[in-house]
């Protein structure tokens, strides 16, 4: 039973969707920044399987790219995410109104 | 053979890790079953030769970014249960399914893929770390970088976020102000030197 | 030579927008001074460059370049040759006259310096609708002078029937000029030039059919203006603008210009003599027809506007005919007798207090000699006795058409001769002669001021002498014009049709002096006459104002009402209300959306990538599936 591309591409859009669903279901911010790390991992996979099966690094240096950028946006998103409980003492997205129209 | 049952061990194991995080209300099982989740995805990446993204998804994943997470998980007090609101669970997993089947579609679908030409083939004589090594300082040089100093960029920002006293700007600051703050500074750290 | 070409078009123009400088102030003599002055300017140069074509030479220049796109190339040019110059001299001679006489007749106004401003702008207009050597530039000047014709009759446009008779003589002047415009294009799609020289030459090589329709649309231009059967109403009501502006725009110069465009083209014409017989009918008939209604009129501007407009067809007969000198001829004199006429009309206005009606004026001899005598004398040269101007060219009318064979119209311009010389003198005899029945409206009668008088004075002399010029001009326009002779062979026949017409003219001044000169009361409409139903047809201007008022005002008021009700509101209206409404209502049902809560935010988010994704596979599909079929 041969492994194709198409087995890991599905993989990939099945994680991302757990991811998305992540997305829209958290109200904790906490867990809303667990959900994007899924997304990004779910496209590293994809990046990697398909650098595999064309023979070629680009796919893989995506992924390392994709990693940096997971990395500071954790540094960052932390920072913000302690900033924003010093002033509220809440980590709850549905108070975060403030970009009301 | 071993390939096919390497691989559907470690996406069942993927995909139940995943769920556990995002359908968890307890914050320490999200977090574990996450960290979990990072690891086996590096099993992805094995299997897959790419030996050295591999490794980079544990150190960084399961090393930096999961410690990172669990000092915020200890500074937010999560000892308190979070009551998360609910609001239409049906629309968002429709939502989801539909963004994957989609997602897969595209991907799948042989019009992209027929397209695709090796810009910077795989050397099977050389290893794979020493093939990323080369290209990623000779093509992806500008890029990588960029993104040293963007992770630069992030640190400085998560410490000036998290630091203390981040309700003040030195910079918006008027002279006398900041004279008078480090005056305040100074005897207090006189005091402390006392005892 | 070529200065005083460009004096002689450019110094009405400097007239204007100096008069133009003051357009807001309160009456300056100087607008009116300056602008008189420099139409003199004009006069003398237009003197000049006569003597010089007279010597046989013509002046062409081309001032610069107007448009040049493609195949097209029409130059700011200017011509003056023998029929130019003698419709130059005609418009600065009566113009002149009209500036200086207006300086005296809106001494009053409140508009003096706007009214020299738009005059002189109109004796611009008029120089390049003569003087310019295309039909393009024909064109312009042709508009030009409808618009001054516009602002001059709605002058005073406080008065509602003034605005309305402007607006009256712009639109059936633009249903005409949209006439002469196909016919223009249709010269310039045939020939791809508009200079007359080059469209004179070519024009016999083209088909037969294209030359009649160019013919037919260039003379329904003519017709508008001109005022021809049946787009003749508005120059009746014109008389609402201020004497002068008739005198000089609405007898002399503009409506001259139907004629002057078909003595221009007489080449096209020639080639075409059916339409040149039906512009000859059609003349005899609005001959007959306009002097039908001066009978009765009791409008005294109005009974000269009519005669102005027969008169108008006498010319059109002429160049009907093929006698465009002879047309030509009778406009330059019609437009001395008739200025003058107008211009004691106003005279005898200013002295009633506006009063138009002639019925309640009678036996003002007394105190206006003057203009009494002019006025005789121009109704003498209009109904055409000898020695005066009118003998000499509307004679020349009646044996052109009994020398070309055709007596139908003959005997119509015969008869009408008569009329005219009733008309005419029946107004001078109800103005001037009689009992001074003005007496029981209360009015003080005087003079107008001496140096108006004087300055009439050059129309009279012309008036009177301008026959004499028959074969001087003759020579003259010749050299352009076909030079056809009319002379009835057997000397008999000619000494006794012109005698015939002469005794007859007679006659009918005598029998309108009899009924006429001793009248003694105001008719109030009961007497048996006016009852009768001929009066009341003629009166009423043959019904046909009200005729066009059933047949086109009613019609297109109602089909407006129903684009304004039906159309505008309901469907452009609606239709615009409606888009900014479904916006609204967008607005207003989505507001919600943006709750300000990131978390419904991000579910949005994701709503829209996936509407994306929808469409980039729709997209792909859709794609993939045209380019396999057409592979």
């Amino acid at each position: 039973m041969e492994i194709t591309l198409a087995h890991y591409l599905v993989l990939s859009g099945v994680l991302f969707a757990i991811g998305l669903i992540g997305v829209m279901r958290r109200k904790n911010l906490l867990m809303l920044f667990f959900a994007t790390e899924i997304l990004l991992n779910a496209t590293n996979i994809g990046f990697a399987a398909i650098s595999h099966y064309y023979n070629d690094l680009t796919g893989q240096m995506f992924a390392f790219f994709i990693i940096a950028i997971a990395a500071s946006e954790v540094a960052v998103g932390l920072g913000l995410l302690i900033v924003w409980y010093k002033r509220t003492g809440k980590i709850d997205l549905d108070i975060m109104t403030s970009m009301r129209g | 053979m071993f390939e096919a049952i390497a691989f559907y061990l470690f996406a069942a194991l993927t995909i139940g890790m995943f769920t556990i995080t995002v359908m968890t209300s307890q914050a320490l099982y999200a977090l574990t079953a996450m960290a979990a989740g990072m690891i086996f995805i590096s099993a992805f990446f094995f299997i897959l030769g790419a030996d050295f993204l591999g490794v980079i998804q544990i150190i960084v994943y399961t090393g930096a970014v999961m410690a990172l997470y669990a000092f915020g998980m200890m500074f937010f007090d999560t000892t308190r249960t979070m009551v998360e609101k609910r609001e239409n669970p049906r629309v968002i997993f429709l939502l989801g399914v539909l963004a994957a089947t989609l997602v897969v579609f595209i991907l799948i679908s042989p019009i992209v893929s027929g397209h695709l030409e090796a810009r910077y083939p795989i050397d099977a004589a050389v290893g794979n770390s020493q093939a990323i090594g080369m290209i990623l300082f000779t093509k992806y040089l500008v890029p990588f970088e960029v993104a040293a100093v963007m992770l630069l960029v992030a640190m400085i920002a998560g410490i000036v976020l998290a630091g203390k006293k981040m309700d003040k700007s030195l910079t918006l600051m008027a002279e006398e102000e900041i004279a008078r703050i480090s005056a305040i500074q100074t005897s207090q750290d006189a005091k402390e030197g006392v005892h | 030579m070529e200065i005083y070409l460009y004096i002689a078009l450019f110094a009405p123009l400097v007239g204007s927008l100096f008069a133009a400088l003051f357009g807001a102030t309160p009456k300056t003599m100087l607008t009116g001074i300056v602008a008189s002055g420099l139409l003199f300017l004009s006069l003398v140069s237009s003197a000049i460059l006569l003597n010089y074509v007279m010597m046989g030479h013509t002046v062409h220049v081309e001032m610069m370049t107007w448009i040049a796109t493609g195949d097209l190339y029409i130059p700011y040019g200017f011509v003056v040759d023998q029929v130019s110059v003698v419709m130059m001299m005609v418009v600065t001679i009566v113009s002149t006259v009209v500036h200086v006489y207006s300086i005296g007749y809106m001494d009053h106004d409140k508009g003096f310096n706007r009214f020299f401003s738009y005059l002189s702008a109109f004796v611009f207009s008029m120089m390049v609708l003569v003087m310019s050597d295309n039909f393009a530039g024909l064109f312009i000047g042709w508009e030009g002078v409808g618009l001054c014709s516009w602002l001059l009759i709605g002058f005073w446009y406080h008065k509602e029937s003034a605005t309305w008779a402007a607006n009256e003589a712009f639109i059936m002047n633009r249903i005409a000029d949209l006439a002469m415009l196909i016919g223009i294009f249709i010269i310039y799609w045939n020939i791809g030039s508009l200079q007359y020289d080059v469209v004179f030459a070519e024009i016999a090589n083209l088909p037969m059919p294209i030359i009649t329709w160019i013919g037919i649309f260039l003379f329904i231009g003519a017709m508008g203006k001109s005022a021809q059967f049946p787009l003749h109403t508005w120059l009746a009501d014109a008389m609402e603008g201020p004497t002068p502006v008739s005198a000089l725009i609405h007898a002399a110069t503009m409506v001259t210009a139907g004629v002057y465009l078909v003595v221009r083209a007489n080449p096209v014409y020639d080639l075409i003599p059916d339409v040149g017989l039906f512009i000859a009918s059609l003349g005899a008939f609005v001959a007959i027809f306009a002097a039908s209604m001066a009978l009765v009129n009791r409008d005294m501007k109005r009974i000269i506007a009519y005669s102005t407009l027969s008169q108008l067809g006498y010319m059109f007969v002429a160049a009907g005919l093929g006698a465009y000198w002879v047309a030509l001829f009778h406009l330059m004199a019609h437009a001395f007798f008739k200025a003058l006429l107008f211009l004691g009309a106003g005279n005898v206005m200013h002295a009633m207090h506006n009063e138009l009606d002639p019925f309640k004026m009678g036996g003002l001899r007394k105190v206006m000699k003057g203009t009494f005598i002019m006025m005789t004398l121009a109704s003498v040269a209009l109904a055409g006795i000898y020695p005066f101007a009118g003998f000499f060219s509307k004679d020349l009318i009646l044996e052109a058409a009994f020398v070309e064979n055709h007596y139908i119209i003959y005997a119509v311009l015969l008869f009408t001769a008569g009329l005219t010389a009733f008309y005419s003198f029946r107004l001078v005899a109800l103005i001037f002669h009689g009992e001074e029945r003005y007496k029981l409206f209360g009015i003080h009668p005087h003079e107008a001021y001496k140096f108006m008088l004087v300055a009439m004075a050059p129309l009279l002399i012309l008036a009177i002498i301008a026959g004499s010029f028959k074969l001087s001009y003759f020579e003259l326009v010749t050299n352009l014009l076909p030079a056809v002779e009319y002379h009835i062979h057997h000397p008999m026949t000619y000494w006794m049709i012109t005698i015939g017409t002469q005794l007859f003219v007679i006659l009918a001044v005598l029998l309108a002096y009899k009924k006429y000169a001793s009248w003694s009361s105001v008719p109030d409409g009961t007497s048996k006459l006016e009852n009768c139903f001929c009066y009341k047809l003629l009166s009423n201007q043959y019904y046909i104002p009200k005729l066009y008022e059933e047949l086109f005002s009613k019609p297109y008021r109602e089909l407006s009402r129903i684009a304004w009700k039906q159309i505008d509101l309901k469907i452009v209206d609606a239709t615009v209300d409606g888009i900014a409404n479904l916006i609204y209502q967008t607005g207003e049902k989505t507001h919600t959306m943006q709750n300000g809560n990131l978390s419904s935010m991000l579910r949005w988010m994701v709503i829209g990538l996936v509407v994306l994704l929808v469409l980039a596979v729709a997209f792909t599909v859709g794609y993939n599936a045209v380019t396999m079929r057409a592979m």
